[in-house]
């Protein structure tokens, strides 16, 4: 049945969304399809397969990476989050409230890699102005809204978690 | 999320729909699975033009994990038709279009770099395309024609036998005499030269599919990444002949935006429900972005000469238009009513023109195929308009605004040359507004100030209008349409008072889950939580016509609204036999029925659950139950219409525009929701913008496409895009009950003449083309800087 032997496949041992997970994959397996097809973890999208879009952002040991351009074998080690975990352990619960209130996607594709950037952005603290957040957003496309609502909820998200909503 | 509330009309209810896609948990397409699937991966033209003489697919199918491949002959052996255009154009002598043959996997030719070869079936993805490589085809390479200029040429290479120089039709519309007198007697002309770029529409979602035949129950099931499900399923059916509908279904799931592309029956969805059958297996196929730029339906891609006769105090006379039309290697689905009647019929804008007159020429090129995108036609159309007036006010030394000002149509309503009938507007109100929002007595401040900077800034005007709201069936059928553009809806009331909404549009990022329910809350009096709308799946929905050409609030609600009518109407006069009253003393208001004058009176769900249990009315006379259909035609076009005002600077050093400040006046009738309606501009102007700046699909000669990556062809990013100013102004629409004429296309029909025209006030030249790169614009600067020296 299967394509190819199973001797064409590695091992790889990471951490995903805190639980700690074994697979024996395809070495040319992305982490994005990794996570989307071996785990089901459908939340990471991709739109490009080449680090242009944004849409697969997940973080591995804390820093968001495009989760198309790393190898799951790559991964080896790793503790991966993505939009799953994060909405899980509460970690941008602030940031999807703002999300929502502000009406920051359309058709959601691009959001879970919108959501991981934000997030990285709320992590770094203070009160970046709006052409820095548009900055940090840069490697993030989004079709649908023009980004505007999207600056603002990651603004929102930044000043509450300041204390000065 | 939903708080439960009666949300009223106009209020900007948040999204139900945001908590499954804020979370990771949406169902898009590629997101599902299905039990023993494999995997397809096409193999494709790597030339523009090219015979096929052998196929050799032996090693392929020996190699390990592959299913099968299959090939045209196998479709053409299961008696498989072609994928269709489903819109007759006759040309100026009564002659039909000629159509080409578009088989879903190539027969013999193949004509563009891209288009199907076969299908590689595989246990998993990379098995298929390990095996893609090892599929022999022999091709004899053809000549290509890929640019639009020359595809036309005497002797140049025939991409189908059926259409002579590579035409598909010479079509006409307006008045070519009176036309011509009006230039006659014209007291200055003004001409202009277009190139309308091609675009890829790019929705962040690639398509994908899933097709899974029931040998059990001889059925197919079709998850596909549509904009339309029951016109992909229609077409499967009755044209391509894949099942009867009644035993095809077609699903489409949460689908990551559209904008036009995903309204077409592609090939890779028909082979995939088709092969389901051939291998007793479900295949799965995700597009990647390469390939998405290689063959999903591109936009745009006019040359245009627009000539406009003026009075000596700036009155048109006439507008007379040459426009040649891309249609690609073969035509789309929908691709041949978007130069003709999605254009020329919008070519009178917001102007009052005594005389129209507009030919199209519509051709094969060695290119992917061309159709709708959002706006279809009629940005196309708003761009030449909007930059012929804005030339024109420049060459009479009048000022823009005035200009369209002067050529306004006043009164409504009003009958162009061009078919339309504009029923409603207030064009000289968005006008108004948009100035004043924009400054634009200030500008001539800013200007001098940024000078002073060395920025050279500029100020441009859009005054668009669209027909949307698509469309009165029986004309669309008068030029051409083979279906009927109405809408379904149907209001299922459960006992217990909650209810279900199921609609013919569908939702792909336009929030309908929140605003159609808003509607029924709002007119049932019941909480938006009590109220599901249920979209996109052929077997829950008995049929509709999908989403595009911002008709699903002018038509799909009030499809709703219809629909709403006949339940309201038939739980009266249950509530009536409940109450012991006359029907014509019951009243219905705030989610109750009351009998006038008294305190007795009735919940909605009171009502609801007597309709079922049914023991309080006759039901010889009164059916048990409350759930009501309603199919909506509409009777006219809508049109929404506006004014943009785009204020930017050009940097002379290095090119790079900045856009400064961004102002939209849209008229759009009643909003139901401003919140959503406020995304639908922002992410309209942003893709206006990418056309404006940045965006356009390039072939080389040979036909090799090369713009095929994120690499290659530039979008809109977060820093590209200022804030944008938005304001509305209202005039109902006269043709609906709602008073809505739809805004899901005005921002990427407004934005690109807004951002040229403030380009060509900046730069002092009118000789900008799209996009406006800043290659192309620091030449154009540079040379200001030496004509200046010079002078
Ligand atoms: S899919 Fe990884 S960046 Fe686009
Ligand atoms: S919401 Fe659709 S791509 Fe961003």
């Amino acid at each position: 049945m299967s394509a190819s032997p199973m001797s064409d496949f590695l091992p790889v041992t990471l951490t995903v969304n805190g639980t700690a997970v074994s697979r024996m994959v395809a070495p040319r397996t992305t982490l994005a399809d990794f996570v989307r097809t071996d785990l089901q973890l459908t939340g990471t999208h991709t739109g490009c397969e080449m680090g242009a879009c944004g849409a697969c952002l997940v973080l591995m040991n804390g820093e968001p990476v495009h989760s198309c351009l790393v190898f799951a074998i790559q991964a080896d080690g790793a503790a991966i989050e993505t939009v799953e975990g994060l909405t899980e352990r509460g970690a941008i619960e602030d940031l999807q409230r703002a999300f929502h209130e502000r009406n920051a996607l359309q058709c959601g594709f691009c959001t879970p890699g919108m959501l991981v950037t934000g997030h990285a952005i709320l992590e770094k603290g203070g009160l970046p102005d709006r052409e820095h957040i548009r900055d940090a957003l840069s490697g993030n496309y989004c079709r649908c809204t023009g980004y505007e609502a999207i600056v603002d909820a990651i603004e929102r998200a930044l000043r509450e978690r300041e204390g000065c909503a | 999320m939903n708080a439960s509330v009666v949300t009223p009309i106009g209020a900007p209810v948040r999204r139900k729909e945001d908590h499954r896609f804020i979370t990771g948990k949406g169902r898009y397409t590629d997101d599902l699975s299905r039990p023993g699937q494999a995997h397809a991966y096409f193999l494709r033209s790597p030339y523009a033009h090219a015979r096929i003489r052998a196929i050799d697919t032996s090693a392929a199918i020996d190699m390990p994990g592959v299913v099968a491949v299959l090939t045209g002959k196998d479709l053409a052996q299961d008696g498989l038709g072609g994928l269709i255009c489903g819109w007759m154009i006759h040309s100026k002598d009564g002659s039909p279009m000629n159509a080409g043959a578009h088989p879903a996997l190539a027969l013999d030719t193949v004509r563009y770099v891209g288009d199907h070869v076969a299908v590689i079936i595989a246990e998993t993805l990379n098995a298929a395309k390990d095996a893609a490589a090892a599929v022999v085809v022999d091709y004899e390479i053809l000549p290509a024609v890929a640019d639009l200029a020359q595809a036309q040429a005497e002797g140049g290479p025939v991409i189908h036998d059926v259409a002579p120089r590579n035409t598909v039709f010479e079509w006409e519309l307006g008045d070519k005499a009176g036309t011509e007198a009006a230039f006659a007697r014209a007291a200055h002309v003004t001409a202009i030269d277009i190139v309308n770029n091609r675009l890829a529409p790019n929705p962040m979602e690639p398509r994908a599919a899933i097709g899974d035949y029931d040998a059990g129950d001889d059925a197919f099931t079709l998850w596909t990444t549509s904009q339309n499900p029951h016109v992909a399923r229609l077409v499967l059916s009755a044209f391509v002949g894949l099942a009867p509908e009644n035993k095809l279904r077609v699903i489409a799931p949460d689908v990551g935006g559209g904008f036009g592309s995903k309204i077409f029956i592609y090939a890779e969805e028909t082979v995939c429900a088709w092969a389901s059958k051939r291998v007793g297996r479900p295949v799965k196929w995700t597009c990647e972005r390469g390939e998405a730029f290689l063959c999903d339906a591109h936009g745009r891609d006019h040359i245009t000469r627009g000539e406009l006769a003026l009075d000596g105090e700036g009155r048109i006379l006439g507008f007379r238009v040459k426009t040649t039309a891309n249609m690609g290697a073969y035509l789309s689905t929908f691709s041949s009513c978007v130069p003709t009647y999605l254009y020329a019929t919008l070519l009178s804008g917001q102007y009052a023109i005594p005389a129209i007159y507009c030919e199209v020429d519509a051709v094969y090129t060695n290119t992917a195929p061309v159709d709708a995108y959002r706006g279809a036609g009629r940005p196309e159309a708003t761009f030449l308009v909007e930059r012929i007036i804005d030339k024109a006010a420049r060459e009479l030394g009048m000022d823009p605004a005035e200009m369209r000002r002067r050529n306004f149509v006043t009164a409504f309503p009003h009958q162009t040359p061009v078919i339309m009938c504009y029923d409603a507007g207030d064009y000289g109100a968005s006008l108004d507004k948009a100035l004043a929002l924009a400054d634009y007595t200030g500008f001539p401040a800013r200007k001098a100030e940024a000078e002073r900077r060395g920025r050279l800034r500029g100020i441009g005007l859009s005054a668009y209008i669209e027909a949307c709201g698509i469309a009165p069936s029986a004309a669309v059928g008068s030029l051409g349409a083979g279906v009927g553009l109405w809408e379904s809806a149907e209001v299922r009331v459960n006992p217990t008072g909650n209810v279900e909404v199921l609609t013919g549009s569908h939702s792909h990022g336009q929030g309908h889950e929140t605003t159609f329910a808003q509607l029924v809350s709002a007119r049932l009096g019941i909480p938006i939580d009590q109220v599901s709308v249920v979209h996109g799946d052929t077997d829950k929905v008995q049929f509709g016509m999908g989403t595009y050409g911002s008709r699903s609030g002018a038509v799909g609600m009030s499809a709703i609204v219809k629909a709403l009518d006949k339940v309201e109407a038939k739980a009266k006069k249950i509530a009536a036999h409940v109450l012991e009253a006359s029907e014509g003393d019951i009243e219905f208001k705030d989610g109750r029925f009351t009998v006038a004058g008294t305190d007795r009176g009735l919940a909605f769900a009171e009502v609801a659950l007597n309709a079922y249990v049914a023991h309080k009315f006759p039901t010889s006379e009164i059916e048990p139950g409350l759930k009501e259909g309603a199919f909506y035609d509409p009777s006219n076009f809508t049109f929404p219409a506006g004014c943009h005002v785009c204020e930017l600077e050009v940097d002379p050093e290095t090119g790079v525009t900045q856009i400064v400040n961004w102002v939209a006046v849209d008229d759009f009738g009643t909003v139901i929701n401003p919140m959503i309606v406020e995304g639908q501009v922002h992410g309209g102007i942003a893709q206006g913008v990418g056309q404006a700046l940045m965006e356009r699909v390039a072939y080389d000669n040979d036909g090799q496409l090369v713009t095929g990556s994120y690499m290659d062809y530039q979008m809109p990013r977060a820093e590209d895009l200022p804030s944008f100013t938005l304001g509305l102004t209202e005039t109902r629409c006269p043709s609906n009950p709602l008073g809505m004429k739809g805004c899901g296309e005005a921002g990427a029909i407004a934005a690109p003449p807004a951002v040229i025209n403030a380009l060509t006030d900046a730069l002092g030249t009118q000789d900008i083309s799209m996009p406006a790169t800043p290659a192309k614009l620091w030449a154009v600067a540079q040379a200001r800087v030496t004509r200046r020296a010079a002078e």
